[in-house]
């Protein structure tokens, strides 16, 4: 495509990353699309880290006997794989930057509404990250990612509070990076850009936000009171001294609950993307997916009690939150149906960022009809705290989430780079990441259904062919996970140079330069189309801003 | 949010005002959502320890607390006429009522800092230095400490407040405010009522209990 | 039985474990229909309209709302229809039951399960009980949250500190099961575990009075109740004006704000551990609190003996 194609007439304007190349253009910058890259790096950075953690428990759990690690270094581990997992990985891992990059340029603004809170952010991120790591290395803290009272505060041994205080900080980050987008989203949106013609990603980054803004002050409060308590000793939640330590998992809940949308939400936004640019196809029912995306981000604040169906809650309660809980899995089939029936009369293309898109599809399908088994009030008296939870989260988390956040990354990394990365270890990764995971986690569904706990790190010796098929399929997710770290950073130095509009799709952040400049767009850019108008005949598509292009040559034809 | 310079992603002055406004707004959400969760929890238990907290409240000091609340919504009264002012040009005014808005806020904080004092003495610090009065079990402990987190947030939260109105106020005697621009004012001035309104609550939390009644 | 069929289905040894392990089956299998329909569909098309096919496509058709209200009918329903079988059979699981044979008192404690029986019996990290009779359980924490589950029965409760938590359960097969805790509990967590033998009446009265209990439960507590002084105001003879504890379990009382509640074995503790929050109607506010003075063992031993003073509740 030529550049008069994308409205520049004359010289490419200078990307965003040649702008300059001191260390503090980068550390001091104001752009969004830098900034994602500093959320990228801070992010692969503890997944890696939260990632070793997770090898190091399925490598203790080879063993029915447990021996490799003491159980105090073993509760440390999965303290820490879920604390930076959750709080600084997966919550941040799609908005922060994939969100960061995309959102101005989907939107058809030149940055988000207040560029130096984004900067803000990242400080408060990564500060609050480096801090949790230091005091898991110097000690470490051994209550669960759930801080549960009243264990946390007067039983545990560790930095219980020097970990309450990193994700406290951490929720800055998150409700400064929530604030610009919902902001930006309502103030910064390109003339014609009407809200029933934001791409879906758009739509799925404002209900993660809005989740964000309402969910986590109410962990921030939290987790100060209990740090408070366990400082000062106080009562709050200590039932010695009055307090209801109940009351503590409703309020956490309260938050970590919304917490799992605010992972999976971004997630079906990015596939949606993918599945409707590589099926040359619009998205089946598109206001049916937004609503679907709200409707799920405003249900999904009153399900929270379905964590606590075996923790003495009033039978009442217990009904009323399953069935706000089923009801809340119908927005989410929706969607399922809806990415189904896009691939109905289109045209396929299985690139890698497809491959990794209808995997989530799979792993997120599995994961939710095993969650409809889990809402189930019977069901949930046997398996609650079991493998069958572990196993049904990560489908949701891991298989979902993680899934489509590397297909997002391979699909827009041309535009974040200007750069195409090696399609065929790609697609070899998607499938790699697909199997491993399956692998991984379909023994442990048994396992809970078994009966085992979990964190334990020690288990009856006849579930060990179960642990073990899990922890051989943990390897094989290693690998698919490590993979694309070493070719995608191979292809920013080696990797073939990519146009504007690699895949033709319909998105405005097509319709400037790989990578873009400081600027977004060299003109403000003024949308007359819907998203996604994508010609399933011949593979045609027409932008956002009503210019109409044949299918470009891509696909099996580029490998 | 200080500058008057139109910043590269808006088109117009205009619009980068309002969408200051409703980053503002959209904060106080979270803020209401941050203070909703200790006022609910603290619901919580006054609904199941009813007569405990008429107690622990009634050693509160409900004069240093109507006080306080005079103190904070004249203040809210001084900044809204300070909008109104820049509003108006009247830049001496707007200088002016920035410095009563923010005099309030500290005379807010003296009261709240002799209250703290009073309690002390009150022995009414849980954990560190608490004795139950005739009648009172733990419970009582747990709305001393309510009170604290619930008081002392706030004064944190006015604090805050204190130093943007300062700020604001030698950026207004520097004549950076006009009828033309006047957004810092505006959203400085909602946090400002917002902080406000989070002492009624807490007033209403606080204070009255255990007086009403026979 | 599932179990026989195949290799991951657990033991199976009580009527909630049926119960459960029926639903569940159902609802394996409709999941299982569903994903392979939504596999199936995904693999259909994937194959039909990959690029190179010369499948017929048209120009989309915009509208599409009649297909989805379809499906979100179809699938509201269905969920529905599992929600109600779900929510009857916990109501049905987690009701304290009206009769019961036999009751057992649970401490839970870092890490380890203390098991007392109304006879006087106790045990630690094992449980003993008879065949085909139904259990209410009264669970107590002495220090942080643990679960007291059996997988074989499928059933699990949390147990709580600062409350008693009731449920019951009815084995139907002997042999002996596992005993799990499912809630993180600390360092020895996964050491928390224990064995539930379950065995034939006669069986289960041999091995009642092999553990030479000399004082029932009931006993036990009374002696407690001495000794703290309790009796000084709550005895009959006593001058003090203190409620009378005869057939006070299961009663319902009259609170001085005007609520009223039944007097099960959260209410009695609260009394002896926060009197101040609940006090009877026409009583002074003497009664101390015993918060930190008695261990959850202790408070059990007293909660069998107030409830030995009601016909009816001593089994």
């Amino acid at each position: 495509m030529s550049a008069v194609d994308i409205g520049m007439a004359g010289a490419v304007p200078r990307s965003y990353l040649g702008e300059e190349h001191t260390l503090s253009s980068w550390l001091f910058t104001r752009d969004h699309k830098r900034i994602a890259i500093l959320f990228f790096i801070s992010i692969t950075f503890f997944f890696f880290i939260g990632g070793f953690a997770a090898a190091l428990i399925r490598l203790q759990l080879l063993n029915p006997a447990g021996t490799l690690f003491q159980p105090e270094v073993y509760n440390r581990l999965f303290t820490m794989h879920g604390i930076v997992m959750v709080w600084f990985f997966l919550i941040p891992s799609i908005p922060a930057t994939l969100g960061n990059f995309l959102l101005p340029l989907q939107i058809g603004a030149r940055d988000l509404a207040f560029p130096r809170l984004n900067l803000f952010s990242w400080y408060l991120f990564t500060f609050s990250g480096l801090w949790a790591i230091y005091f898991i290395f110097i000690g470490g803290n051994d209550t669960g990612w759930t801080f549960y009272e009243p264990y946390s505060s007067n039983f545990a041994n560790g930095h219980v509070i020097a970990a309450a205080v990193a994700v406290f900080i951490n929720g800055f980050s998150t409700i400064a990076t929530a604030l610009n987008f919902v902001v930006s989203t309502h103030r910064l949106r390109a003339p014609g850009m009407t809200w029933f013609r934001l791409p879906l990603f758009v739509w799925a980054i404002y209900a993660t936000s809005i989740v964000m803004l309402l969910a986590t002050p109410v962990l921030a409060m939290t987790l100060a009171l209990v740090a408070i308590e366990r400082f000062w000793g106080v009562g709050i939640f200590n039932p010695v001294l009055g307090g209801d330590p109940i009351l503590f998992q409703h309020m956490f809940w309260f938050y970590s609950h919304p917490a799992v949308y605010i992972m999976i939400l971004p997630a079906m936004g990015v596939v949606s993307e993918l599945i409707s640019c590589f099926a040359r196809c619009p998205i089946f029912g598109y206001k049916g997916m937004c609503y679907a995306l709200i409707s799920i981000a405003i249900i999904g604040f009153f399900v929270w009690g379905h964590h606590m169906f075996t923790a003495g809650i009033s039978l009442t309660s217990a009904v009323f939150f399953s069935l706000m809980s089923f009801i809340v899995a119908v927005p989410s089939a929706i969607k399922v149906f809806n990415w189904t029936a896009t691939l109905h009369n289109s045209r396929i293309t299985f690139d890698a960022p497809m491959l990794y898109a209808l995997g989530f599809v799979g792993l997120f399908t599995i994961g939710g009809l095993t969650g409809l088994i889990l809402a189930t009030l019977s069901a949930d008296i046997h398996l609650q705290d079991t493998y069958f939870v572990i196993a049904h989260f990560h489908f949701i988390m891991v298989g979902g989430t993680v899934s489509a956040y590397f297909g997002g990354l391979h699909y827009w990394w041309p535009k974040i780079t200007g750069k195409r990365y090696p399609e065929m270890w790609a697609r070899y990764a998607a499938i790699l990441t697909f199997v491993g995971f399956n692998f991984t986690f379909l023994p442990q569904f048994i396992l809970g259904y078994l009966g085992m706990p979990r964190r334990y790190y020690t288990y009856a010796p006849d579930l060990q062919t179960w642990n073990v098929l899990s922890s051989a399929g943990a390897s094989i997710l290693a690998v698919a996970y490590v993979l694309p770290l070493i070719y995608l950073t191979w292809s920013i130095f080696h990797g073939e140079r990519a146009g504007s509009n690699p895949w033709g799709a319909t998105g405005l952040e097509w319709r400037t330069s790989s990578p873009p400049p400081k600027q977004n767009f060299p003109r403000t850019p003024v949308v007359t189309e819907m998203p996604y108008r994508y010609d399933p005949r011949n593979g045609s598509y027409t932008t956002q801003d009503g210019v109409h292009f044949a299918e470009p040559a891509f696909g099996e034809a580029s490998v | 949010m200080f500058s008057g310079r139109l910043q590269e992603q808006y088109t117009d002055s205009s619009q980068q005002s309002e969408t200051a406004q409703l980053g503002m707004w959209v904060f106080i959400a979270t803020e209401v959502m941050f203070f909703g969760a200790l006022i609910f929890s603290y619901m919580i238990y006054r609904v199941a320890y009813p007569e405990q907290f008429r107690l622990a409240g009634h050693d509160s000091f409900i004069l240093l607390g109507s006080i306080n609340q005079a103190l904070l919504i004249t203040s809210s009264l001084s900044m809204v006429l300070a909008v109104r002012a820049a509003k108006a040009d009247q830049q001496r005014a707007l200088v002016l009522l920035l410095a009563v808005t923010a005099a309030l806020g500290l005379a807010f904080l003296g009261v709240k800092g002799y209250e703290y004092a009073q309690d002390v003495a009150a022995h009414s610090v849980p954990v560190v230095d608490y004795i139950f009065k005739p009648g009172e079990h733990r419970p009582t402990e747990i709305f001393w400490c309510f009170y604290f987190i619930a008081t002392g947030l706030h004064a944190i939260h006015l604090t805050v407040g204190i130093a943007l109105v300062l700020i604001l106020m030698v950026r207004a005697a520097q004549g950076a405010f006009s009828a033309d621009y006047d957004a810092p004012l505006e959203v400085i001035g909602l946090y400002w009522s917002f902080v406000d309104c989070v002492w009624f609550f807490l007033f209403a939390c606080i204070y009255p209990l255990g007086r009403a009644g026979p | 039985m599932p179990h026989v069929w195949l290799p991951f289905w657990p033991k199976n040894a009580a009527h909630s474990a049926s119960l459960i392990d029926r639903i569940d089956i159902g609802e394996f299998c409709l999941v299982l229909l569903i994903l392979c329909f939504v596999f199936g569909m995904m693999l259909v098309f994937c194959m039909k309209y990959r690029r190179g096919s010369r499948a017929p496509r048209h120009l989309p058709n915009p509208k599409s709302w009649h297909w989805e209200i379809g499906w979100t009918g179809a699938t509201l329903v269905a969920f529905l229809v599992l929600f109600v079988i779900g929510a009857k059979a916990y109501l049905y699981l987690y009701k304290p039951p009206a009769n019961y044979q036999l009751e057992l008192y649970v401490v839970g404690k870092q890490w380890m399960w203390k098991i007392q029986h109304p006879g006087g019996q106790r045990e630690i990290d094992a449980v003993h009980i008879p065949v085909n009779r139904v259990i209410k359980v009264i669970l107590a924490s002495q220090d942080v949250i643990h679960s007291f589950y059996i997988p074989a029965f499928r059933l699990k409760h949390d147990v709580v500190p600062g409350q008693f938590e009731t449920f019951w359960f009815e084995a139907d097969r002997t042999g002996s099961y596992s005993l799990e805790c499912s809630e993180f509990c600390g360092v020895e967590h996964a050491h928390m575990i224990g064995t539930v033998t379950v065995m034939s009446d006669s069986g289960y009265a041999r091995w009642l009075e092999d553990q030479g209990a000399t004082e029932s439960l009931a006993q036990q507590g009374f002696a407690l109740f001495r000794s703290y002084g309790c009796s000084g105001c709550h005895d009959p003879a006593s001058t003090v004006h203190a409620p009378s504890l005869d057939g006070l379990f299961g009663s319902v009382v009259h609170l001085s704000d005007g609520r009223s509640m039944i007097a099960d074995e959260r209410y009695i503790r609260d009394c002896i551990l926060l009197p101040a929050t609940q006090r009877v109607a026409g009583y002074p506010p003497v009664m101390p609190s015993f918060q930190g003075q008695l261990s959850e063992e202790d408070l059990v031993r007293i909660l069998a003996y107030v409830k030995s003073l009601s016909a009816g509740h001593s089994p």
